[in-house]
This record gives structure tokens, C-alpha cells and sequence, in this order.
């Protein structure tokens, strides 16, 4: 953790002092953004090569060119972050906000004078009382400087528990006080978004990703990390792992290295079984497919992706079929219910891989898994049932054999040993009437 | 004029359209009414100005918003994959045991509410239990009596 970018003097001092933030030099690389144009700031961000670390991995400088000119479109501009991060296995925006707000915030005036914003709506998930409270306490001690704050109002808008409202278009619903479904795209948000002006909506790691870039320059923050993937990227490590935590790495570092140095090796000295990569909407990885670097042309060879960086760790006693129920059951309960292949797909895996966990399945049901699956890919308004899908269609794939030995031997190999057995998720407290699943 | 009707008028001063005044004026009201209760979403609607019905069916979308009654502590155990596996459910069950209730269930003196809630975003500091929102990190089978006790203590 050499070059530390985003956590950069955040070990040794306490950045969430103004005046520390300052001693550091912070809020150097705003006044530096304000001396060049809206325009120039964009073209640094282009040439860092810095892409979206909420998850799409989208190029951050080509998302603020899209926004229209004043010329063109003479509705207000806003930029809106998405601090709302719900996935499970990520909790870096949960730590980055608490240990550098004023980073976090400076990136996020640095991007208002870029898109030429007056107004910047951080939605920040309902349940971060504590990063919530250490941005109230930041932006008190910004009161009153305005040769920082410089006419721009900046909202924390605090959500109320869905995870659906991490997607864009959603959140915006959401931000609108309606009930977090998404839109339809296009229009996409750089055109229509909040109160149907042109708005970008960014993550809170690529926020404070900004400053560094603006004071080193954009060419030299893309000498870190490798093609595609520049620079670095707060990976969250989680699971059978004995030091779990929120580590900042160059892209492009091994996931071996992830686990067994950063992580620190699995618990108790186990075998490893699998790795989840990039949050629970990424294809899983096997025990024999981890010595690929974390960045995105390398995990895309392997059909996956960093997504929002949560690597989730399993061990050998993890049985694969309560994993994925485990992981249904949530995008079951998260399902805003708007399109129907995810509401009742979701909802339909469950129930199929609750019948392969009792031994009650027969064989068709297995690829009836697999075919609800692909009925459920392509066809919704956004990526939630789509990642769920691919997410169980993935263990199904690499774990078949251990799927076929649920079926073949009427029940769990592994029951009560694996620590997912019998796990009560919150969709379990919902009741509702049984799906019948079709028989062959 | 209540309290809440100023507070909301502020919060929709503080947005260019005042309908995004909706979540933090339904969280205004949860607060002070324990829950969001026919009254609760009538005195909401007023200060808003809109129809309580508009204000249950942005409520009912979202898991931190109740419109039934809850206890007055609430004790969320996040049971998703990074929790479970270094055992929440056995967490969970604690609570239950101690509480002598179910998960989803409230105390019979109506003081705290059980319930299994999905990744609370602090999968590194596993078992994330939620204690009226705020989070205690690394919670293990054993931590929760003394939890349950802090709570009927009024900690």
C-alpha cells in the first residue's frame, strides 16, 4: 500500500479535521481546479484514465463531457453522488467518508466547477449514521469559507433502506421523494436527470479519487495500476480471511495476493473454495482461478468484474447451494417489483434452490435454475434480477458437480457444517404464498 | 403550527423542488411518532402538502420506514454472506433467546424489535449488528447479553 491516493496521510493524522485536511494541503487542488476552466479540469480527469468505482466502471472524464452546455441546455446542472452503497461484500464509501470527508467533499466541489453545478445532492444510505454524522460535522466546519464552499450548496440527503437505490436512475427517483424505481434510459441522466436537468451522477470513491488527480496531474496518476484499470482502487476484503478490511491497492494487483497477503490467508488456515470479486452481482471465481490481477481486462477474460470492489472470501466447509440461496433471497427482498422477469425470477431461484438444499429437487429443476436464469438476463430496466442471475447461474457453473451431488443424494453434503446453513434472511420474514414449481 | 410542520417547511426551503423534502420529512415523522402511524403520515402530508396516501406509498418502498408499530429499540443483525459466515445467524439466535422472542418479533413491553436485516455495509467488521442505527462491529454470541442488558438499561 505504497501509494496510498485515496487514503493518503490517513493513517497517520486525523483528516477529518478541516485544519488537518488543510496542514496536508488540502483543498490546494480546488483552488488549482478553479484557476483552470471547467473545460481543463475535464480534460486532467480524461487523462488519468480514471473510470467509475461505483461499480459500472464507466470513464469519469467522458461521463462529464457528456453534460450539455449552458448553450445547450439552459436548465440548472446538479451532481449527485452516489454514496448509497448497499452491495454486499463493499464497505469502502462507509470508511472513505468517515476517515477523508474533506477529501470526498473537495473532490466533489472540484467536479461542480467541472460540470459548472451550483447544487451537489450527496444520498448517502439511511443506515451510515456514522459516515453521515462526520460529513455534518465536516461541512459545519466549512461554514462560512467560502473561498472553498464558493457559492455551491451541498445537501446530504439521507435514504431510507433499499438497496435498489444504489442504481442511478433510481436513486434520482428516490431523490425526487418518490419510490426508488428505476427509469427507463435513454434519456440518460447527463440530459434528464434530477428535476429533468442535465446531472452526473458519481461514486463517493471516485469523488475523492479527484483531488489527487488534479494535484499530480492526470498523466502521472495514470502511471499507476495497468491498461484500462489506472490508478487505485479501495478494495474491501471480507469472509474466511484472518485480516478482513478496507485496503487500497494498485489496480492490477493479484487476488492471490488479496487474500493471502493483504487478507492475510484464510481463518484457522483452511482451503480456499471460492472468491466472490467485485460484490455479490460478480461471476464467482474458483479456489484454482485467483492468480489473475485485480483490474478489469483480466477478470473480464474470466467473465467477471471488480464491480464495487468487494472481495468476498469463502472456505472449504461453504456449501455452494446455500450460498446461492443466501444470495437470491437478497435480490429477492431488493427487487423493487417495477420489471417482472427479476420480481418473480428472483423469486423462483429461491424456491429452487431451497428444493436442491432439502433434497425435494429432481433433476429438470436444476436446469430449470438455469433457464429462469437466462429468462431473467436482458430483459429488465436495470442490472439488479440480471446480476442476480448471473451471479447464480456462476456457482452453478463452476460448482455443477456439487449442484448434481445435491440432486443425486437427496440433500446437503455439507448441512450444518457449512457456516451458510439455515441462515434466516429478511425475505424469509416477508410471508407470501408458495410459487409451485412446474413439473417437467 | 407543530414542531414537524416548521422543520419540513425548512427542509423544503433547503431543496430547489420541494417534493425531495419527502424521505427526510417521513423520517422527521417516523422519529417522533415511534412509527408511521395514520396520524404520523397525516401530519406529514399537511406539511408537505400532499395526501398522507402519497406519503404511504413512498413509505411502503422502503425498510427503514414502518407502518406498523415497533418497539422503542431496535436491534437489526445483518445476516448476508460476509456476516454469516463468520456467524451471525448463531447471533441472531442469541438475540432470541435473550429477548425471548423470534427474529421479526417485538418484547411483549413493546421495548425492542428483533429482526435479520440485509448487508449493512461493514461485511470487514463481521457480525454487523444494527442497535437503533447505530453499529456495533465484531459481535460475537457472547457480546449480546451484555448488549440486551445495556439497552434495558436505557444505555
Amino acid at each position: 500500500m505504497a501509494n496510498e491516493v485515496v487514503f493518503a496521510d490517513a493513517y497517520e493524522r486525523d483528516l477529518t479535521k478541516l485544519a488537518e485536511y488543510e496542514a496536508t494541503g488540502g483543498y490546494a487542488a480546488l483552488a488549482k481546479a478553479r484557476t483552470m476552466g471547467p473545460q481543463a479540469v475535464i480534460d486532467e480527469v480524461s487523462a488519468s484514465e480514471l473510470r467509475g468505482r461505483g461499480g459500472a466502471f464507466f470513464p469519469t472524464g467522458r461521463k462529464w463531457a457528456f453534460i450539455p452546455k449552458p448553450d445547450q441546455n439552459p436548465n440548472p446542472h446538479y451532481l449527485v453522488v452516489n454514496a448509497d452503497e448497499s452491495e454486499p461484500g463493499s464497505f469502502k464509501d462507509n470508511e472513505i467518508m468517515a476517515r477523508v470527508p474533506h477529501r470526498f467533499i473537495e473532490g466533489c466541489l472540484i467536479t461542480a466547477h467541472a460540470v459548472e453545478a451550483k447544487w451537489v445532492f450527496v444520498y448517502i444510505r439511511g443506515e451510515y449514521t456514522r459516515p453521515y454524522e462526520v460529513l455534518v460535522a465536516a461541512l459545519e466546519e466549512l461554514k462560512g469559507r467560502e473561498d472553498i464552499l464558493d457559492g455551491v450548496t451541498i445537501v446530504l440527503h439521507r435514504g431510507a433502506g433499499a438497496y435498489i437505490c444504489g442504481e442511478e436512475t433510481a436513486l434520482l427517483e428516490s431523490l425526487e421523494g418518490k419510490r426508488g424505481q428505476p427509469r427507463t434510459k435513454p434519456p440518460f441522466p447527463a440530459v434528464e436527470g434530477l428535476y429533468r436537468s442535465p446531472t452526473v451522477v458519481n461514486n463517493v470513491e471516485t469523488m475523492a479519487t479527484i483531488p489527487p488527480i488534479i494535484d499530480i496531474g492526470g498523466a502521472e496518476y495514470a502511471k499507476l495500476g495497468v491498461p484500462d484499470s489506472r490508478g487505485t482502487r479501495v478494495v474491501s476484503i471480507s469472509g474466511h480471511v484472518k485480516r478482513p478490511g478496507n485496503y487500497e491497492i494498485e489496480n492490477g494487483t493479484s487476488v492471490r495476493s488479496l487474500i493471502y497477503d493483504l487478507g492475510g490467508g484464510i481463518t484457522e488456515d483452511r482451503e480456499l473454495k471460492a472468491v466472490i470479486p467485485g460484490g455479490s452481482s460478480t461471476v464467482i471465481l474458483r479456489y484454482d482461478e485467483i492468480d489473475v490481477g485485480y483490474d478489469f481486462n483480466s477478470l473480464l477474460a474470466l467473465k467477471t468484474a471488480m464491480g464495487s470492489a468487494g472481495v468476498v472470501v469463502l472456505d472449504d466447509r461453504c456449501c455452494m447451494v446455500q450460498l446461492g440461496i443466501r444470495i437470491s433471497e437478497f435480490y429477492e427482498h431488493e427487487s423493487c417489483g417495477k420489471c417482472t422477469p427479476c420480481r418473480e425470477g428472483t423469486r423462483w431461484m429461491t424456491q429452487i434452490l431451497r428444493r436442491l438444499e432439502a433434497g425435494d429437487a429432481e433433476q429438470h429443476e436444476l436446469d430449470l435454475l438455469l433457464d429462469v436464469c437466462d429468462r431473467i438476463n436482458g430483459k429488465c430496466l436495470c442490472p439488479l434480477g440480471e446480476t442476480a442471475a448471473i451471479a447464480v447461474a456462476s456457482y452453478v457453473d463452476k460448482f455443477r458437480g456439487e449442484f448434481q451431488q445435491h440432486v443425486d443424494e437427496g440433500g446437503c453434503p455439507f448441512g450444518e457444517s457449512s457456516p451458510l446453513h439455515n441462515v434466516l434472511a429478511p425475505v424469509a420474514m416477508h410471508t407470501h404464498s408458495p410459487v409451485a414449481v412446474v413439473p417437467a | 403550527m407543530s414542531e414537524l410542520y416548521t422543520e419540513v417547511q425548512r427542509l423544503k426551503d433547503s431543496y430547489p423542488d420541494w417534493h425531495s423534502a419527502m424521505l427526510p420529512a417521513l423520517r422527521l415523522a417516523h422519529e417522533k411518532h415511534g412509527y408511521l402511524s395514520p396520524d404520523a403520515l397525516r401530519e406529514c402530508a399537511d406539511a408537505l402538502g400532499t395526501t398522507p396516501a402519497v406519503c404511504e406509498a413512498v413509505a411502503s418502498f422502503y425498510d427503514m420506514l414502518h407502518l406498523k408499530p415497533i418497539g422503542r429499540h431496535m436491534v437489526e443483525v445483518c445476516t448476508n454472506v460476509s456476516c454469516a459466515l463468520v456467524g451471525a445467524q448463531q447471533v441472531l439466535e442469541r438475540f432470541e433467546q435473550e429477548l425471548d422472542i423470534s427474529a421479526g418479533e417485538t418484547t411483549p413491553d413493546g421495548e425492542v424489535t428483533l429482526r435479520p436485516i440485509e448487508c449493512l455495509g461493514g461485511c470487514g467488521w463481521a457480525t454487523i449488528v444494527s442497535v437503533d442505527h447505530h453499529y456495533r462491529t465484531h459481535v460475537k454470541p457472547e457480546d449480546v447479553s451484555r448488549i440486551v442488558q445495556e439497552l434495558r438499561n436505557g444505555e
